[in-house]
């Protein structure tokens, strides 16, 4: 019965269930010792995080009083730029940790277990533009159920990019060079409209009526995300400017369009570091890529194998992996996604030995080879062809 | 994030105006997830209460005092409230009686906790707990309580720490000064186990309307020590005339109903549980096939174990408080099937009809909306 194409591995099926059982028992023991620790850990996260938003745009306020009309000794543009840039620093920063560490990992209902009524996966928002819950769908159930599976994960380019070989060349693609500098400036909207709906509007298979009310669902958090950062807080500085304005001459206009420019450049920020941890995720060489027909009737082992073929880690240190979000341990959160992510780091040495005792690949390296390769393999696959990593895959 | 805002003092409108401006500035969270990290007693997106002292008041029990949140709304003596508290960093629920009156002019309250062998709750509060913690804690809930105008003459009868409701109720009436002619009975294991015993007594003493009768079921003779009609009849002769308050355990409970129902009287008896009182499972009793339809889950259950379990079991995390049956935080929809309540023994199979999870279990298949 056995046509199919395997999976790219040197194993027989009853050491792939071996190599399932042993990924299995690492799952189960990690979870077994979740504790009083791990909850400090979050709740402490979470502080730090809304302490760091708040000062940061605290900052970015106080920046407004070196503005050169101000007149005092210290007044002038280098030094309100540069207590503006710290306060987007920090709230880039917020950003990112409330994006990656906190909120995608809570949506992934990695703290759910504590049963702590403020942090479940079902009631939490995110500060972004996507709606959490039309993002859980795409992402937990879609992408990590089909992992780099061709036509069945959205994530395998996002419908724009040929991220291998294995899928058919098409002109479209030459443009990819420049689809990748816009995703990367524009990731959380690009994230936002990352739906399968709206291919289907664009491809004809649906009317634009019929996602009409998940477009006002998206676009009622959109809505709130753009008010906060581009109409509350500048029209607030604003405010405060305009009495002022007729003792210190400095247009209210200004001091809107600073705060909502600090506020752009945090938002951005946050994107193109977003933008890279992910993408070095799934795309840098050495990266599996499986068709649907390889995963009929798969295994507990065959899911595990092909979650950690398909993902690749990015090494570096305590503070690194935590700014990622802990997607610097891509193999191991796709591995075990409802693993609280503090624990990745414990568990990457043994996954790293079970694969090497299987002698099978563990995609790790530095930040600079990953999402070098990843760009790379952006450039030569905008063009026909191509090169695919060796099968079988070994050590 | 945006469980429901507790419902206290009735916000006002600009307030709500101000608010909704304000949280523009917070989104997706609100402000008040911003004034938390101040105080968390000024948030009003859920509420806390600061631990501020301890005090134990036997070996194995101990009263905390509480300083509630901004939205916190005053109790009627004898109600209780819900207490979130972390053990090993999951956390639980549980629901405790107010012991102190709402009359106390530092806007504090006193929950009165027993430790329960392997009570892992109750462990944590009696033993863990310390000054300056902060705990989540729900609002004043229950209709135990003395009716606000009408004059009655109260009976108490209470054991253990069944006594906090009757403290809150004693304390209050004694600050308003309006305690009625009051007749209090009290089992305690002895002299110096004894909640509250030192304050009781000297109440007894200070008081012309108090009347104390404590039981010490460890020093009483074998035929004195636990509640019979004749017992009352000599401690409270004109019991007949009496409302009853009465808080304890399962089997105290049970005989004074019998005795109020045999005498005529069961609207005079009003009764607080601590722990649902579970009707006898029985022996014919079924599990089924369990189907959680939101969550698109089957299970199997015994016809013992209480649906939150087996949901809690299979892995979701269904909204719960209490786990006795009060709260109603778990109610859902039954769908289709037929469950039994755990505390009358009655079936309930009526689509549609709300079934309280913590208190029910499988009656053969069932369909909830969860």
């Amino acid at each position: 019965m056995s046509t199919k194409r395997p999976l790219p591995v040197d194993l027989t099926e009853e050491q792939i269930d071996e190599f399932g059982r042993e990924m299995d028992a690492i799952y189960y023991e990690t979870l077994e010792s979740r504790g009083e620790k791990d909850r400090l850990y979050i709740l402490r996260l979470i502080r730090t995080q809304r302490s760091m938003a708040l000062l940061g745009r605290l900052v970015i306020y106080a920046s407004l009083f070196l503005l050169p009309a101000w007149g005092h000794a210290l007044a002038g543009w280098p030094s309100t730029l540069i207590v503006m840039a710290l306060g987007v620093i920090l709230l880039g920063l917020a950003k990112i940790l409330e994006n990656m560490e906190i909120a995608h990992n809570v949506l992934h209902a990695q703290w759910d277990w504590m049963k702590d009524p403020e942090i479940q996966s079902n009631t939490w928002e995110w500060d972004t533009m996507s709606p959490s819950d039309r993002w859980m769908h795409s992402h937990n159930v879609v992408h990590h159920t089909w992992t780099n599976v061709l036509d069945k994960d959205l994530d395998v380019g996002y419908g724009i990019m040929r991220v291998t070989p294995r899928q058919p060349w098409k002109p479209a693609y030459l443009l990819q060079p420049v689809y990748f500098v816009l995703l990367m400036l524009l990731f959380e909207e690009g994230v936002a409209l990352h739906e399968q709906a709206i291919v289907d509007v664009v491809e004809g298979r649906k009317k634009h009526r019929d996602i009409r009310p998940l477009m006002k669902h998206i676009g009622r958090k959109v809505w709130g995300q753009v008010r906060k950062d581009y109409i509350m807080w500048p029209g607030l500085a604003a405010l405060v400017a305009l009495p002022i304005s007729l003792v210190v001459p400095e247009s209210p206009l200004t001091v809107f369009l600073l705060v909502a420019a600090a506020n752009a450049v945090a938002n951005i920020m946050r994107n193109i570091w977003a933008f890279m941890i992910i993408f070095c995720g799934h795309f840098p060489d050495g990266v599996y890529h499986f068709t649907q027909e390889q995963t009929e009737g798969e295994s507990r082992g065959q899911w595990y194998l092909r979650q950690l073929l398909g993902s690749a880690n990015i090494t570096g240190g305590p503070l690194f992996h935590v700014m990622s979000g802990n997607l610097s341990h891509q193999i191991e959160h796709h591995l075990f996604p409802d693993l609280c992510s503090n624990r990745y780091p414990e568990v990457a040495p043994r996954v790293k030995a079970l694969a090497d005792r299987y002698g099978l690949p563990y995609n790790s390296a530095s930040l600079w080879r990953q999402f070098g390769t990843t760009w790379l393999n952006n450039l030569r696959l905008a063009f026909p062809g191509g090169t695919t990593p060796p099968e079988p895959a070994r050590a | 994030m945006t469980t429901p805002v507790p419902q206290g003092k009735a916000p006002r409108r600009w307030l709500t105006r101000l608010s909704a401006i304000s949280d523009m500035f917070a989104f997706p969270l609100r402000t008040s997830h911003y004034v938390e990290l101040v105080n968390p007693l000024w948030t009003t997106h859920r509420m806390h209460a600061r631990v501020v002292d301890v005090w134990d008041e036997t070996r194995d029990a101990r009263t905390v005092t509480l300083k509630p949140g901004s939205n916190w709304r005053l109790h009627r003596p004898g109600q209780h409230i819900r207490v979130g508290i972390p053990v090993d960093g999951r956390h639980y629920t549980r629901t405790y009686t107010i012991s102190s009156p709402p009359e106390r002019d530092d806007g504090c309250f006193t929950i009165t906790v027993k430790k329960i062998d392997g009570g892992r709750l109750s462990h944590h509060i009696v033993r863990n707990l310390k000054v300056g913690d902060f705990i989540p804690v729900g609002l004043p809930q229950g209709e135990f309580y003395l009716p606000d105008a009408s004059p009655v003459q109260p009976l108490f009868i209470t054991a253990g720490s069944g006594i906090t409701p009757a403290m809150s109720m004693v304390r209050s009436l004694i600050a308003q000064e309006r305690l009625p002619d009051t007749v209090h009975i009290h089992y305690a294991p002895h002299e110096f186990d004894t909640i509250f015993g030192r304050e009781l007594r000297r109440l007894d003493q200070e008081q012309a309307h108090y009347h104390l009768h404590e039981v010490h079921t460890r020093q009483a003779p074998e035929d004195q020590n636990h509640f019979t009609e004749a017992q009352l009849e000599r401690l409270c002769p004109d019991w007949r005339e009496r409302d009853c308050y009465a808080c304890g355990p399962p089997a105290l409970l049970a005989a004074l109903e019998r005795t109020w129902e045999e005498a005529g009287l069961s609207q005079r008896l009003h009764i607080e549980r601590f722990r649902a009182d579970f009707a006898p499972i029985p022996d014919d009793a079924v599990g089924g096939r369990v189907r959680f339809a939101d969550s698109d889950l089957d299970v199997d259950a015994d016809g013992e174990t209480n649906l939150l379990r087996v949901a809690e079991d299979a892995g979701l995390n269904p909204p719960h408080g209490c786990r006795m049956g009060i709260c109603h935080t778990c109610n859902t929809t039954l769908q289709s099937g037929c469950v039994r309540d755990l505390r009358s023994g009655d079936f309930i199979n009526e689509p549609g009809a709300i079934v309280q999870v913590c208190v029910c279990a499988a009656a053969g298949d069932c369909e909830l909306a969860l």
